[in-house]
């Protein structure tokens, strides 16, 4: 029997390199996991790995109806919702004088207005059921700010707050809700960067090295499971010691 | 007693975990009946689903006794 046998969870941003290694890790702890994404070529080759257990739902976050269908639609594959992994995220990074009005209205509706329709949209099944668990995947910027990230931090910085409150509200009914906040991990955005690039990020690294999406994946599956019943209201940050909070 | 007046009753009795004869339908949830705001809103919750109705936002926030509740599921039910 493993940590998550039984469980249900519905991964969002799975087709980006986070959300594979946070349905990947899931699914290894014995949930039946369902994808969301925008790319739906990726998000069918995962499930193809995963087999069994596994089901595809692909979504455009940045749309209100389809934000709304995806939670139904969800519970109607799986059965349920028990967890609940908002994982999609975008960056429209600019300089905040530059910063135009669409980078912000993306930014903000797709990282944090729909991680609170999906929050809100789960609720009713978790309240009822008297369990569940809401994880974000917030940002270390989210608490630490970033030049050429107004956008991005206050949409992660957004979520923390925003699941603070909801935690308050839910606990009575064992229901837990917490964020991770990774650091600088490994991803085709990270892939890109020059050495003098790396050098200069991994200078403000205390480990010396970037974080792997296994190591994120790793602190959702113990938010998601048995062993953190007790913890609510938190932020695990991943960041190999860059901010120590 | 109305058939829905007996299933209102019975939801909030359970949901809430009070005695039979204090859910009577002047019994306000929150002061009388010990209900906090989340308590409310699943109640609402509970009664669309036994009625197979949906309770928009705003009738829903004028429904703070068990007489409130009764009446507009009998007038929503006969519908």
């Amino acid at each position: 029997m493993l940590a998550l046998s039984g469980k249900t969870a519905l991964v969002t941003g799975a087709s980006g390199g986070l959300g594979r290694a946070i349905a990947l890790a899931l699914h290894a702890s014995g949930a039946v996991v369902s994808l969301s994404g925008t790319r739906q070529d990726t998000l069918e080759a995962l499930a193809a790995e995963l087999a069994t257990n596994v089901h595809v739902l692909p979504c455009d976050l940045s749309h209100k109806e389809a934000v709304e269908a995806l939670v139904p639609a969800a519970e109607a594959a799986m059965g349920g919702i028990d967890i609940l992994v908002n994982n999609a995220g975008v960056t429209k990074d600019n300089l905040f004088m530059r910063m135009k009005d669409e980078e912000w209205d993306t930014v903000l509706s797709v990282n944090l207005t729909a991680a609170f329709r999906l929050s809100r949209a789960c609720l009713k099944g978790m309240l009822k059921k008297r369990s569940g668990r809401i994880i974000g995947i917030s940002s270390v910027v989210g608490v630490t700010g970033n030049p050429g990230q107004g956008n991005y931090a206050a949409s992660k910085a957004g979520m923390i707050g925003m699941y603070k409150s909801l935690a308050a509200e839910v606990a009575s009914r064992n229901v837990t809700v917490n964020c991770v906040a990774p650091g600088f991990i490994e991803s085709p955005m990270t892939d890109v960067l020059d050495d003098k690039q790396k050098a200069a990020i991994l200078a403000r690294v205390p480990m010396g090295r970037l974080g792997t999406g296994a190591e994120v994946a790793a602190a959702v599956v113990f938010l998601a499971g048995p062993g953190a019943a007790y913890v609510t209201g938190q932020t695990l940050h991943v960041n190999g010691g860059m901010a120590m909070i | 007693m109305s058939d829905v007046a007996e299933r209102v009753k019975k939801i909030v009795i359970e949901h809430l975990g009070v005695d039979a004869d204090k859910v009577v339908n002047n019994a306000n949830f929150i002061e009388d009946l010990g209900a906090d705001s989340l308590d409310t809103v699943e109640l609402v919750m509970a009664f669309e689903e036994e009625f197979s109705v949906e309770i928009p936002d705003d009738a829903a926030e004028t429904i703070v006794t068990v007489g409130d509740a009764i009446k507009f599921l009998e007038k929503t039910t006969a519908a």
